[in-house]
């Protein structure tokens, strides 16, 4: 079954020069165990195409049950040089929690 | 145990400070740690001093004192800034000024050095490339067009400050955990090289620094759950000798420290947890423990520390066009495919004035300038109101300008249904940002700390 990861997971997402970081949290242990097994940083990558430019990585935190991905290349250049609406990517992260993973 | 209390202040230029108030008064704290400058808050600051040299601060902070001083005083509470930003000379006079006027003897600690942009040749010459920290770009292409270049500096300058009596310390750029750092060492004179330690103090002032960002605003999970965000306390931490810390907020202010909360901020502009890299100390946050001990009171424990790095970054901004915007709104029915249809109206127009626009982005708020090509298409074609917003990057103003003077004739020429037709939008300089790296000890040689009476 599918389900979308704002079901599962809260999110927060900042700036620093053209990377937006994403955190995504999960509630138990066994969710933060699904999340290192679906949400990889390809996914993630492949999620924001046509917003990011450049690669993602993945850390994983488990000590707070979470995992953050950096994301090169998602603010247009960085948030005082950027056209943008959301000129700082504060909205990156819920755009994560749109993703569906497998669970 | 020896401990000390410490207040976050405003997390941005421009955030507020009413809950500052609530935590000197019913929060016991000694110290009031305040973080004014963003990222982008240097860019808008330079701004403000190419208008007027004796500009370069966050303005608000003069009022924010002025406006808190009468509950700090009697309770002793001491202030550390960075609303300095580009002139903290400038923002020691002001401050000086008006604590004159109003009779109130203060000490005022300055520090200086972290303005590196005029010692650039310099540092080129001793070696150093400055090339951009992620890409490895030659800074060559963009070195002409740098109007700021700061260093983040670390805690020991404020430290000195604070020893030499400061009650108000002011700086420029400092990385923002060191303003919460400095009052801990000074009071319980941790050694510069216990690591841990220090690296539990730079946990509780990254916790620290974003204001209400600790205490459920902003907060991605089920944000409903969040009481009286009107009312929001900012974060308060306790820090014992032995480098535990408790995390609260004032009594009977609204918004949550809990665990999510907690961790929401934790992790927030940070990007590898296990090296979040600081001038003071390299911090591993992914052996540490944020427990619950009570309502609103959290304790955080653990953080470990490796030994601080030879390098400072610096973040250099460089002036990179101007923006032109306009919007304009379209009602139901059809109104995507309005606001589409004047998109194309105002492209043609665009080539057939020669508008000489580098980038061109278009989005329509109601619909997709939130989430881009993430937005959900659904309900797109029924929609009860859409607008458009055309952002070009131009060369100058001038050129920017032309941009909002094709949105007007929209209202009488084009797709029926206008609302909100505030269209033109006074063009804004851009800066793109050059992150870079510098040997520490040619940057350390610089930096100045001064203390002044009012």
């Amino acid at each position: 079954m599918k389900k979308r990861l704002a079901e599962l997971a809260h999110a927060r997402s900042g700036d620093k020069g053209d990377k937006a970081d994403l955190s995504l949290f999960a509630y138990d242990r066994p969710s933060y165990d699904l999340f290192v097994r679906e949400v990889t940083a390809e996914r993630v990558k492949e999620h924001f195409k046509g917003i990011i430019s450049g690669e993602v990585e993945r850390y994983e935190v488990p000590n707070v049950l979470a995992l953050k991905f950096v994301l090169h290349g998602a603010l247009d250049g960085g948030a005082s040089r950027s056209l943008r609406s959301d000129s700082l990517g504060k909205s990156l992260s819920s755009a994560l929690l749109r993703m569906e993973i497998e669970v | 145990m020896k401990s000390v209390r410490i207040a976050g202040g405003l997390g941005f230029y421009g955030d507020s400070w009413r809950p500052i108030k609530a935590s000197i008064e019913r929060g016991n704290v000694q110290y009031v740690a305040s973080d004014h400058l963003a990222e982008l808050t240097l860019a808008i600051l330079q701004k403000d001093r190419q208008r007027d040299p004796a500009l370069g601060y966050t303005r608000d902070f003069a009022p924010m004192l002025l406006d808190l001083l009468p509950v700090a005083l009697p309770r002793g509470v001491k202030f550390i800034l960075n609303a300095g930003g580009l002139n903290p000379m400038a923002a020691r006079e002001v401050l000086l000024n008006a604590l004159k006027k109003f009779g109130i003897k203060l000490k005022v600690g300055v520090v200086l050095g972290d303005s590196v942009l005029e010692r650039f040749d310099e540092l080129q010459a001793a070696g150093v490339s400055l090339a951009h920290m992620d890409t490895g770009e030659d800074i060559a292409k963009v070195r002409e067009r740098m109007v700021f270049a700061s260093a983040y500096l670390g805690a020991r300058p404020l430290v000195e400050a604070l020893e030499a009596g400061a009650d108000i310390v002011l700086s420029g750029r400092v990385a923002d955990a060191a303003l919460f750092l400095a009052p801990v060492i000074h009071e319980l004179g941790w050694h510069w090289d216990d690591w841990d330690k220090l690296a539990q103090g730079i946990v509780v002032g990254h916790l620290l620094e974003c204001s209400g960002q600790a205490t459920g605003g902003n907060f991605g999970g089920d944000w409903r759950s969040m009481p009286d965000l009107a009312h929001i306390g900012y974060p308060i931490a306790e820090v014992w000798e032995n480098g535990e810390a408790v995390i609260s907020k004032a009594p009977g202010t609204g918004g949550r420290v809990n665990f999510d909360t907690l961790r929401e901020q934790l992790l927030y502009e940070v990007h590898d947890p296990a090296h979040y890299v600081t001038p003071d100390v390299d911090v591993d946050m992914t052996t540490l423990r944020l427990q619950e001990i009570g309502p609103d009171e959290v304790r955080v424990s653990g953080a470990t520390g490796r030994p601080a790095p030879d390098t400072l970054k610096i973040v250099a901004g460089y002036e990179d066009g101007v923006m032109g915007q306009a919007m304009i709104g379209y009602a139901w029915p059809d109104a995507l495919a309005k606001a589409q249809a004047a998109a194309e109206i105002i492209q043609q127009q665009m080539v057939e004035i020669g508008l000489k626009s580098e980038e061109t982005v278009i989005e329509y708020p109601g619909y997709n300038s939130i989430h881009g090509p993430l937005a959900d298409p659904t309900y797109a074609n029924d929609l009860n109101e859409v607008y458009l917003r055309i952002a070009v990057r131009c060369a100058d103003k001038r050129e920017a300008a032309k941009l909002g003077r094709l949105f007007p004739p929209l209202a009488l020429s084009g797709p029926p249904f206008i609302g909100g037709a505030g269209g033109m939008l006074e063009p804004r300089g851009l800066l793109g940002i050059w992150p870079t790296l510098a040997p520490r000890h040619i940057i350390e040689e610089y930096v100045r700390v001064s203390v002044e009476e009012s």
